[in-house]
């Protein structure tokens, strides 16, 4: 059921976001956009010393891309750059494979009903693009197509 | 219901209709599958399906070519569908409708061949600002190559163009004026007729997208005196890769071929071509044969129910949906036009139009979400997508209740 997609955690991040605001003192920041969707978001990394020491964002989206850049932002903070990465490999395969879930998402678990829905995994995914882009520091605008 | 009582009165039998649409009975997910998507495409009658059915398992050969019996079958069968495409939008001759692939190629077949031609710099192309990217982006690569001007004419708040601006647009500069017939974001019918006839006396010529309009309304070129009418196979309950460009023969006749390749040409050697008649100068290589047959099935079928039928039934079906929906809290239909085809497009406070779109499908109600291949649409209202249902006559009150059932879920959901 749609339920297993919207579960209560991703619902209460949704309307909740966490982390969701302007940050002026970041030095990495990135844009990401879903051209299907319409869904627009941007990330802002403030990293010392090779750690995410404060990351949020801020945009507009549906339910399943709001809820999952809220979620990475909680679980991206004081992780190194690596970490961040493998993180985001881990996310990937979550939604796209059915390799055995890392034990390393911990609450980014939720998300698994995405795999369910193909349409919806472009949703899920923009942050982490975003957040690729933002490591990278390449500048360039992230788009899903 | 009243809707269903008025259809019966006007010799409509919802049910008996739906039961020509194989696809109609099956669950989705578990529920009865509620059709909403009529405007991206519509689902084929079994007269469509037979139709393709008998060509592949009888008929099936090349035409134009072959003096055997399979070839001379199917060449009449499909060039019997542009005899009643020539009926379906009263065409003068059967020479002015050619066979494309759809609206999309039928506006780039124009823009291509007309537009190198005749189109030069400096020269001011119109469109509307509910314009299908169809009906833009061939346009704007013309302007680009030519170094013409792309021109829009604005419209209002209910999604109507505003006829005192196009006024104002109009100059020695027009060559063109290409807009929709009926919006596919929105519904609205716009006034073609009037557009055609000023642009006529600014000395302008016309081409009207009727890929939402082929569905839903009764046409005629020549009542509206189009220079060039497209629309799309698919979307009248015929197969995809069809479609049907009308041009007037005096422009057709004065354009340079479109593509190059068998069927278009008459002699050829390698130091000079000379181009077939119309309409298979614009027609190379062999065609959709099959979605040809299929479209000229889908044309029979829509006739035989009658397009006057079929749109009071639709308006019925639109008043009964608008107001179904206008009593949800927080729901605002975009596109309210006084003239308006049955699309409803609409949009929930805090909710985004793909959560709503998942959630509907799991109750087997499939709706379009997104920006509709018309962008611009969604920047005039400042929304970056809309959840639009868009009916067919095979669709029912009973459907509306079930979306408008859907949508309170919806809403109970995520707030």
């Amino acid at each position: 059921m749609v339920d297993d997609l919207y579960q209560e955690i991703i619902l209460d991040h949704s309307k909740h976001p966490r982390n969701c605001h302007f940050m002026g003192d970041a030095n990495r920041h990135a844009e990401g956009f879903n051209p299907l969707c319409g869904d627009k978001l941007k990330l802002y990394l403030r990293v010392e010393g090779g750690i995410v020491k404060d990351v949020s964002f801020e945009g507009s989206g549906c339910a399943i891309s709001t809820a999952s850049a809220s979620l990475m932002t909680e679980s991206l903070k004081g992780k190194t750059k690596e970490e961040a990465m493998k993180l985001l490999d881990n996310f990937h395969d979550l939604l796209t494979t059915d390799s055995p879930v890392s034990q390393e998402l911990g609450k980014l678990v939720v998300f698994c009903g995405v795999k369910d829905y193909p349409a919806r995994v472009k949703c899920a995914t923009l942050a982490w693009h975003t957040l690729k882009s933002a490591l990278n520091n390449t500048g360039e605008p992230v788009s899903t197509e | 219901m009243s809707v269903l009582g008025s259809a019966i009165q006007a010799g409509f039998d919802v049910e008996q209709v739906r039961a020509e649409f194989p696809v109609l009975r099956q669950k989705v997910h578990g529920k009865p599958l509620v059709y909403l998507d009529n405007a991206a495409t519509s689902q084929k009658p079994l007269a469509v399906i037979d139709a393709i059915r008998r060509f592949y398992e009888v008929d099936c050969a090349n035409i134009h070519r072959g003096v055997h019996e399979l070839s001379q079958r199917s060449t009449a069968a499909y060039e019997q569908t542009r005899v009643k495409a020539k009926l379906f939008l009263n065409a003068r001759t059967r020479n002015e409708l050619i066979f494309v692939r759809g609206t999309t190629e039928g506006i780039n077949l124009v823009a291509s061949s007309w537009g190198r031609k005749c189109v030069k710099a400096g020269d001011e192309i119109v469109i509307g600002a509910m314009e299908h990217h169809s009906n833009i982006v061939p346009w704007q690569l013309l302007c680009e190559e030519k170094g013409a001007r792309l021109r829009v004419i604005p419209m209002n708040d209910r999604g109507e163009l505003l006829m005192e601006e196009y006024a104002k647009l109009l100059g020695p500069r027009t060559r063109m004026v290409a807009v929709g017939h009926v919006s596919n974001a929105l519904g609205t019918i716009s006034p073609v007729r009037e557009i055609i006839e000023m642009a006529h006396k600014a000395g302008a010529l016309t081409l009207i997208d009727g890929a939402q309009a082929a569905p839903h309304m009764k046409l005629d070129v020549q009542a509206l005196d189009a220079d060039f009418y497209a629309f799309s196979g698919h979307k009248v309950f015929g197969p995809t890769g069809i479609g049907i460009l009308y041009g007037k023969s005096k422009l057709l006749n004065a354009m340079p071929p479109y593509q190059g390749g068998g069927d278009m040409i008459r002699t050829v050697t390698f130091e000079k071509t000379t181009y077939n008649d119309l309409p298979y100068k614009f027609e190379a290589g062999t065609p959709n044969i099959a979605g040809g047959i299929g479209l000229g099935a889908a044309l029979d079928y829509v006739n035989r129910i009658g397009l006057d039928k079929i749109a009071a039934y639709e308006h019925e079906l639109l008043l009964y949906g608008t107001e179904a929906l206008s009593a949800i809290p927080g729901l605002r239909i975009l596109g309210t036009a006084r003239e308006k085809a049955a699309v409803l497009s609409f949009v929930m406070e805090g909710i985004h139009p793909h959560d709503i779109g998942t959630v509907l499908d799991r109750m087997g109600i499939a709706v379009r979400t997104g920006h509709h291949c018309a962008q611009p649409v969604m920047d005039w209202f400042g929304v970056p997508a809309t959840t639009r249902a868009s009916l067919a006559f095979y669709n029912t009150a009973a459907e509306i209740d079930a979306l408008a059932a859907g949508i309170r879920k919806v809403k109970e959901m995520f707030s």
